[in-house]
C-alpha cells in the first residue's frame, strides 16, 4: 500500500460525506417529489457511516503531509459530531413538514456543514483548520436564514453572517502573524518554533489571542456571544437544535487541539484567555437567563453558560498538569450535554399547539397534567442541564471541574459552582411552569420520531446509563482519545 | 443473613420501582383503567413501604451489634477513576434507615386521605423519595452519598411546589436554592478530596470511598477550608441558626406528609453529615470549630425557641422548634464525647418520631377545619379527648419530659456538653425551659381553654385513620423513653470507635 492511498483511507468519513453531498445535491435537484425523503435518509445514513468510519477504519496518522491528522480524540468527537447531526436532521423532518419547508437542500446543507466540522477537527495546519471552518461556518448561514420568508430567519441568518464574517477576520489575523512569526503553517512546526524559543514573542501571543477571540465566536463564549440569543430565536427550531451541539464541538475540539499542540508551550499565554472566556461565559449565561421568557433564547443563554463550563475543563489543560485529564472532562461534559441537548430541542419541537408552533416558556403551562411523559422528560432534561446530581449532567460537571481543581484553580471551579447555582434558578422555573403553572393550552399529538427521539435522550440522561456496562466502554474510549493529544 | 444478598440495593431500589411501575401502569392503561390505578395507587405505595419495613426490620434484626465494621457491603464498579457504588451500614446509619422505613407508611397511609389531586403523582414522588432517603444512608462513597444527599431536592420541590399552601411556588424554590447553595460548597470540597487522595496513596488509586478517605491525613489549613465547605452543607440542611429560614416557609407550605418527611428524615440529613464527614475526616477542624458551633447551637436553642413561643401559624411553631431541638444536636455531636455523640443520634431519631407525629397531629385538626391559625381553636379537648391526649404526649415529648424519648437524648447531649463547657449546657438548659414555654402555650391555646369558635362545634374526634398512624408513633415516644438502650446499644460500639479514630488523630496531630 503507498503512501498516499494510505493517506486517503484516513480520509474515508469525509469523503464519504463530500461525495453524498454532491451525490444527493444531483439527486435531490432531479428527484422530483419524492428526492426530499430520499436526500434525508441517505443523508442521515451518510452521517451515521461518517460517524462510525473513524473507529472502523482506526487509522492513526496524517494525509497530505500533515494538513489532516487522525487519532483517537478525532474519532470520538466525529463520532458524536456525526451521531449529534444525524439526531438533528431526523428531528428536523416533521417541522420542517409542518411549516411547508420541507426542501432536500436543508439535508445537503447538513452535510456539507458536517464535512467542514470533520476537517476542522482533524486540522494539522493552520489553513486546513480555516477551510473546515469557513465550510462548516458558510452552511450554517444559510441554515440559520433557512426559512427565507421569514423576517426573523431572514435577520438571525444576516446578524451571524456579518458577526461571523468579523471573527473570521480575527482569526485570519491571528493566523497571519503567527504565519510571520514562527514561519510555518504546520501544527508541529508552529510548536517546535515556540518550544524552542526562551520568551515567546509578542507576535505570536497576539497572533494567539486573535485566533481565541475568533474561536470563542464559534462556541458563542462571552464577551463574543452577543449572536447567540438572536440567531437562537430567530432560526428555525431544528436548526437552532443543530447549532447549539455539534458545531459547539467540533470548535471546542479545534481549540483543544491547538492549545495541546502547536500552542502547548504557551500555555502561560492561553490559559488565563481561557479563564477570562470561561469566568464570563457562566457568568454571563447565568444572569442572562434569569429573565427570558421565549424557551429558544433561554436555552441560547444556557448554551454560553455550559460553553464556560467546557472551557474549564480546558482551562487545566497544561502540559505541566498532565491535561489528559482536562480533556477528558471537557469531552464526558460535552458527550452529555450533547445528549441533553438533542433531547431537549426534541421535546421543544414537540411544543406545538393547533395553531403551530410555540416557544414560549409560559405555553408549557400545566404540561404535567395534559402531557404526563413529555413533562417527564422535560424535567428530566432540566435538571440535568442544571447540574443536578442523579442526572449525568452533574457528572458531567462533576468530570469537568475536577481536573481543575488538580491544577490549583480552585476559584475558579467555586465560580463555577456557584454560577451553575444561578443557573439551576431558570432550569428550575420550567419545571415549575411544567408542573406547577395553570393549563396553557393543550398540545398536539407529537409526531412518533419526536417523542422518540426525546424519550430516548431522556432515558440516557437518566442514571440508567451510570450501569456500568455503559459507563466503562464509554470512558474507555473518552480516556483513549484524551491520551491520543498527548 | 442475607450472605450474597444485596440486601441494601434491594430495600432502597424497592419503592423507586415501584414507582416506575405505577407511572408505567398508568401510562399504558385506557382512560378508564387510570381511574382505576389512580385510587389503588395509595395501596400499591403502602404494600411497597411496608415490605420495605419488614426488610428494614429484618436487616436490623440481622445486624451485629458487637463490631464497628461496615456491614452488609456491596461493592460495584460505577463511574470508574475510584469512584465506586459502595453501600454498606454501620451502627450510625441503620437506624436512620429504620426511621425513613418507619415514617414513610405512616404518611403513605395520612396522604391517601388527605390529598385531593393527582394521587398517583404524588405517591410516585414519595416512593421515589424513599429510595433517595434511604439511599444517603446506606452510600459508602462520597459521590455516591451526594447523588443521593442532593437528589432529595427534587421530589420534595415537587411535593412542595404542587401540593403545598398557597405560597408554595415561593417555598419551593427557597426549599431548593438554598440548600443547593450550600451543597455546591461541598461539592467543591469533595472534589478537593478526591484529588488529594490520590495525591496521597498515588495517582492510580484516588478514591472516592468515605472510610479510605476517613484515615487521610489532611494538614491542618485544607482542613478548616474543607471543614466550612462541608459545613455551609450541612448546616443549612439541619437547619443551624442563622440560615434556618427556609424551614418555616417549607413547612408551612408543604402538604402534612411533606413536613412529616422534612422534620422526620431530611433535617437528620445535615446531622448525619455532620458524623460521617465532618468529624472523622477533619478532626482538627472540628475541634477547632467546635466552640463556635456550640454558640450557634445555643443561640439557635434560645433564639428560635423565643421565635417559636409568637407563632400564630402551629406548623411554624413546630417548624422552629424544630430548629432549636436541631441545636441541642450539634452541640451534642461537637462535644465529640461518648455521650454527646449518642445523645445527638438519639436526639434526632426522637425528634424524627415526635416532630413526625406532631405535624401529623396538625395536620388531623387542618383537615377538620383547614386552618393552622392557633386563634382559631380553643377547647377542643370537649369534642376530640383521645386528640387532646395524644397532643399531649407528644408535647411532652417535644418539651423532653423525663419517661419519653425526647427527653434521653436531650439529657444526653447536655452531659456531653458539659463536660466540655458548662455555660454551654447552662444554655441548653435555658432552651430547655423555653421549649416549655412555647410547646405547653401552643397546647392550652389549642386544646384548653373556652371554646371561642361556633364552627369547632361537633368536631369529630380523631378516626381509625388517624389512630393507625398515631399508635406506632406513641408506642415508639414512650418506648425509647423508658428504654432508651434500644438504641443506644445499637449505635454504641460504631460511635466508640468513631471517637477512637478522631481521637487518636488528634493525638498525631
Amino acid at each position: 500500500m503507498g503512501q498516499e492511498t494510505m493517506g486517503l483511507s484516513l480520509l474515508t468519513g469525509e469523503i464519504v460525506l463530500a461525495l453524498s453531498a454532491v451525490l444527493l445535491l444531483l439527486v435531490g435537484a432531479f428527484g422530483g417529489g419524492r428526492g426530499v425523503s430520499i436526500v434525508r435518509y441517505a443523508s442521515i445514513a451518510a452521517l451515521v457511516i461518517f460517524a462510525f468510519a473513524g473507529f472502523i477504519i482506526n487509522g492513526q496518522g496524517e494525509a497530505f503531509k500533515g494538513a489532516f491528522i487522525t487519532d483517537d480524540f478525532s474519532h470520538y468527537v466525529k463520532a458524536l459530531i456525526g451521531l449529534t447531526a444525524a439526531a438533528s436532521l431526523w428531528f428536523s423532518r416533521d417541522w420542517f413538514k409542518s411549516e411547508k419547508l420541507d426542501q432536500f437542500e436543508y439535508s445537503v446543507l447538513m452535510l456539507f456543514a458536517v464535512l467542514g466540522m470533520g476537517v476542522m477537527v482533524s486540522a494539522g495546519n493552520l489553513l486546513s483548520m480555516y477551510v473546515g471552518m469557513e465550510m462548516q461556518a458558510l452552511s450554517l448561514y444559510v441554515m440559520a436564514a433557512f426559512n427565507r420568508d421569514s423576517l426573523r430567519a431572514s435577520e438571525a441568518g444576516l446578524k451571524y453572517f456579518v458577526l461571523g464574517a468579523l471573527s473570521s477576520g480575527l482569526l485570519l489575523y491571528g493566523m497571519s502573524l503567527i504565519y510571520g512569526f514562527t514561519g510555518s503553517l504546520s501544527f508541529s512546526e508552529i510548536s517546535a518554533v515556540i518550544g524552542g524559543e526562551e520568551h515567546i514573542s509578542a507576535g505570536i501571543v497576539a497572533g494567539l489571542v486573535f485566533m481565541l477571540a475568533g474561536l470563542a465566536f464559534k462556541i458563542s463564549a462571552a464577551p463574543f456571544h452577543m449572536w447567540t440569543p438572536d440567531v437562537y430565536e430567530g432560526a428555525p427550531t431544528p436548526v437552532t437544535g443543530f447549532f447549539a451541539g455539534a458545531p459547539k464541538l467540533a470548535a471546542l475540539a479545534l481549540i483543544t487541539r491547538l492549545m495541546t499542540g502547536p500552542f502547548a508551550q504557551a500555555q502561560h499565554s492561553w490559559q488565563q484567555v481561557i479563564i477570562v472566556l470561561a469566568v464570563m461565559s457562566m457568568l454571563i449565561g447565568a444572569f442572562g437567563a434569569l429573565t427570558q421568557t421565549n424557551i429558544k433564547r433561554l436555552l441560547a443563554y444556557s448554551s454560553i453558560a455550559n460553553m464556560g463550563y467546557a472551557l474549564v475543563a480546558l482551562a487545566s489543560v497544561g502540559a505541566a498538569t498532565g491535561g489528559a485529564a482536562g480533556v477528558s472532562g471537557m469531552l464526558i461534559f460535552m458527550s452529555i450535554y450533547l445528549v441533553a441537548i438533542v433531547g431537549t430541542f426534541a421535546a421543544i419541537l414537540q411544543m406545538r399547539t393547533r395553531e403551530g408552533a410555540v416557544e414560549g416558556i409560559a405555553d408549557l403551562g400545566g404540561l404535567s397534567k395534559s402531557n404526563l411523559p413529555l413533562s417527564l422528560i422535560l424535567t428530566t432534561l432540566m435538571f440535568s442541564l442544571a447540574g443536578i446530581p442523579f442526572f449525568m449532567g452533574f457528572f458531567g460537571k462533576w468530570f469537568a471541574f475536577a481536573p481543575a481543581f488538580n491544577s490549583g484553580l480552585t476559584w475558579l471551579v467555586v465560580i463555577a459552582l456557584l454560577s451553575s447555582v444561578i443557573g439551576a434558578f431558570y432550569y428550575l422555573r420550567v419545571i415549575k411552569v411544567i408542573w406547577f403553572d395553570d393549563q396553557a393550552q393543550e398540545f398536539v399529538k407529537a409526531p412518533r420520531a419526536l417523542a422518540v427521539l426525546s424519550a430516548f435522550s431522556a432515558t440516557l440522561i437518566f442514571p440508567v446509563l451510570l450501569l456500568p456496562f455503559v459507563t466503562a466502554p464509554t470512558r474507555a474510549l473518552i480516556e483513549a482519545a484524551a491520551n491520543s493529544l498527548f | 443473613m442475607f450472605k450474597g444478598v444485596p440486601i441494601l440495593s434491594i430495600i432502597t431500589f424497592i419503592p423507586a420501582l415501584a414507582a416506575v411501575f405505577l407511572m408505567m401502569m398508568s401510562h399504558l392503561a385506557r382512560p378508564e383503567g387510570k381511574i382505576q390505578i389512580e385510587k389503588n395507587a395509595p395501596r400499591v405505595a403502602l404494600v411497597t413501604t411496608l415490605a420495605v419495613l419488614g426488610l428494614t426490620l429484618l436487616l436490623v434484626f440481622g445486624f451485629d451489634t458487637t463490631t464497628s465494621d461496615y456491614q452488609f457491603l456491596e461493592e460495584f464498579a460505577w463511574l470508574g477513576g475510584g469512584i465506586k457504588y459502595r453501600m454498606g451500614v454501620d451502627g450510625i446509619s441503620v437506624l436512620f434507615i429504620l426511621l425513613t422505613a418507619f415514617l414513610t407508611p405512616l404518611c403513605i397511609i395520612s396522604s391517601a386521605k388527605s390529598v385531593k389531586s393527582r394521587m398517583l403523582e404524588y405517591m410516585v414522588a414519595f416512593l421515589i423519595l424513599e429510595t433517595l432517603m434511604i439511599g444517603v444512608f446506606c452510600a459508602l462513597d462520597m459521590v455516591l452519598f451526594y447523588v443521593f444527599f442532593e437528589g432529595v431536592l427534587l421530589p420534595m420541590f415537587i411535593i412542595i411546589g404542587v401540593w403545598g399552601g398557597k405560597d408554595k411556588v415561593y417555598a419551593a424554590y427557597k426549599f431548593f436554592l438554598y440548600t443547593l447553595l450550600g451543597s455546591v460548597l461541598m461539592l467543591a470540597a469533595m472534589l478537593w478530596l478526591y484529588y488529594y487522595s490520590g495525591q496521597v496513596l498515588g495517582a492510580g488509586n484516588a478514591t472516592t470511598n468515605i472510610a479510605e478517605l476517613s484515615k487521610l491525613d489532611i494538614s491542618a489549613v485544607p482542613q478548616v477550608f474543607l471543614w466550612l465547605a462541608f459545613f455551609a452543607s450541612f448546616a443549612v440542611k439541619m437547619p443551624m441558626w442563622p440560615v434556618h429560614t427556609w424551614l418555616p416557609d417549607a413547612h408551612v407550605q408543604a402538604p402534612t406528609a411533606g413536613s412529616v418527611i422534612l422534620a422526620g428524615i431530611l433535617l437528620k440529613l445535615g446531622g448525619y453529615g455532620f458524623i460521617r464527614f465532618s468529624i472523622p475526616m477533619f478532626p482538627d477542624a472540628s475541634l477547632y470549630f467546635a466552640p463556635y458551633v456550640f454558640w450557634l447551637s445555643i443561640i439557635g436553642i434560645i433564639y428560635t425557641s423565643l421565635v417559636a413561643y409568637r407563632q400564630t401559624d402551629m406548623k411554624k411553631l413546630i417548624a422552629y422548634s424544630s430548629v432549636a431541638h436541631m441545636g441541642f444536636v450539634t452541640m451534642g455531636i461537637f462535644a465529640l464525647n461518648m455521650q454527646g455523640m449518642q445523645g445527638a443520634i438519639f436526639q434526632m431519631i426522637s425528634h424524627g418520631i415526635v416532630s413526625g407525629a406532631l405535624f401529623f397531629a396538625v395536620g388531623v385538626i387542618y383537615e377538620r377545619m383547614h386552618t393552622r391559625e392557633i386563634a382559631f381553636y380553643g377547647g377542643i379537648v370537649k369534642y376530640m379527648p383521645m386528640y387532646a391526649a395524644v397532643f399531649m404526649l407528644f408535647t411532652m415529648a417535644n418539651v423532653g419530659l423525663p419517661g419519653t424519648s425526647g427527653f434521653v437524648g436531650e439529657i444526653l447531649t447536655m452531659v456531653g456538653a458539659y463536660q466540655v463547657n458548662p455555660w454551654i449546657a447552662f444554655g441548653a438548659a435555658f432552651g430547655m425551659i423555653l421549649s416549655a414555654v412555647y410547646a405547653l402555650h401552643l397546647y392550652r391555646e389549642v386544646i384548653f381553654g373556652e371554646v371561642q369558635n361556633d364552627k369547632l362545634e361537633g368536631m369529630k374526634d380523631m378516626t381509625v385513620r388517624e389512630i393507625v398512624i398515631m399508635a406506632p408513633l406513641v408506642i415508639m415516644t414512650i418506648i425509647l423513653g423508658v428504654y432508651p438502650s434500644l438504641i443506644t446499644d445499637i449505635t454504641a460500639v460504631s460511635v466508640d470507635a468513631l471517637l477512637a479514630g478522631v481521637n487518636a488523630k488528634l493525638a498525631g496531630g
